[in-house]
């Protein structure tokens, strides 16, 4: 696994981020079947949290929808890849917290909005309170000839996807060509990104080796609170930042604990990501205006 | 009633799977509730065998050790016995897998492997 080509970042004019030049579909850079067509994802935005890495937290989430709201060229559709709301051990309280995410987020300006749930939402759960205000929480999707796969790897609190969604993802893979553009998306990373801080998924080595046949396939995940690019074979994976609080490297420091708030620059290290599904494909990092 | 796991590292080779059972092997008691192990840092020895007798003080916790491919999980009301015998000496970090609420991600210590 190489981290894919750092030089490939490009600065933006006009944007508050940073594009990520990428050939999405590795087997077809430059002669893409499907329209062109751009979403929005957002990652980690754990509604509730109270702590001292955002002591700004009751508003991150309202300032980040803002943001793309004020998008002149708005999205098809927006995603959210886990940790929608800070885990709680009371029940009532987590729903709570989704009642009150959902209203928020219900501002957004694009309305076709896709939930997935982290770790936060879920583990304690096994996923009973999500299904509740969000639906599946695994599933597929069409859009403009692209194939988008969300899987769980987080209803399971030792986070496995488990043989029964691995079964589903081998029946749903069969029905595609291996040249078909796919978007895998999930919450954990699904390969052993850094173990020793549980940014890993037990089972998450099957889904790769259900996909690897599949020549034009892109992943986009969460839960490591941070912008992150790697590939396994073909594939790249490539983890967002989140809107709560920033964590540190892979390894760069003993413990993964959350970077430390800087109230002179409030939203750094936080932010949404646009992704650009075309021939030129990139990835663009956004600020959050005002945090 | 208690039920007893064995749970034999894959580092352990025939030889020193074969000593375990003899008595002597030391056993380390580490206990676990949220969201910490107790003790958090456990001394053991290059090259001798050793049982780590994982318990649980509240609900479901994990404890996996990433960098020897050990895991296991940790039921109240049983006791968990995970073997090994470490070959390197250092410091190898041992955390919960299994998410058990706000403050599952600092659950974590570390084996001290002395020559």
């Amino acid at each position: 696994m190489l981290p894919q080509d750092r030089r490939e970042f490009l600065k933006l004019s006009g944007m508050a981020g940073v594009a990520f030049a990428s050939a999405l579909f590795p087997g077809q850079p430059t002669s893409a079947q499907a329209a062109d067509f751009h979403f929005i994802q957002f990652s980690d935005t754990h509604w509730g949290y109270k702590g001292p890495a955002n002591p700004d937290a009751e508003h991150t989430l309202e300032k980040a929808v803002a943001t793309v709201n004020a998008l002149p060229n708005q999205p098809d559709f927006i995603v959210f890849t886990g940790d929608l709301t800070h885990t709680t051990d009371d029940a009532a309280e987590r729903r709570a917290r989704m009642r009150r995410f959902r209203e928020i987020v219900s501002a957004l300006r694009v309305k076709d909005v896709r939930f997935m749930p982290g770790e936060h939402d879920a583990a304690l759960d096994k996923g009973e309170a999500y299904k509740e205000f969000f639906g599946a929480p695994y599933y597929t999707f069409d859009h403009k000839g692209v194939h988008f796969i969300a899987l769980d790897n987080v209803s399971d609190p030792a986070a496995k996807l488990g043989d029964e969604q691995l079964t589903w993802l081998a029946a749903d893979l069969k029905q595609r060509n291996a040249e078909d553009r796919i978007v895998v998306l999930t919450h954990r990373p699904l390969f052993d990104l850094m173990p020793s801080w549980d940014w890993t998924t037990a089972d998450g080595a099957k889904a790769i080796e259900l996909l690897m046949p599949y020549r034009n396939v892109v992943v986009f995940y969460g839960h490591i609170h941070q912008e992150h690019h790697q590939n396994t074979g073909h594939i790249a994976h490539h983890a967002a930042k989140s809107l709560i609080f920033a964590l540190p490297a892979p390894g760069s420091q003993p413990k993964r604990a959350p970077l430390q708030y800087d109230a002179a620059s409030p939203g750094q290290g936080l932010g949404v990501r646009d992704v650009a599904m075309a021939p030129t494909a990139k990835l663009t990092e956004i600020g959050v205006a005002g945090a | 009633m208690q039920r007893r796991v064995f749970l034999l590292a894959a580092a352990v080779t025939a030889a020193s799977a074969a000593k375990l059972v003899q008595a002597g092997t030391n056993e380390t008691p580490i206990s676990a509730k949220k969201f910490e192990f107790h003790p958090a840092e456990v001394h053991l020895k290059l090259g001798q065998p050793a049982i780590l007798v994982l318990t649980s003080e509240d609900r479901i916790h994990g404890f996996k050790v990433p960098d020897l491919g050990l895991r296991a999980e940790i039921v109240p009301g049983q006791e968990t016995r995970l073997a090994l015998t470490p070959d390197k000496a250092g410091r190898i970090v041992f955390l919960c897998d299994v998410f058990c609420g706000d403050g599952h991600e600092e659950m974590e210590g570390i084996l001290i492997v002395e020559a």
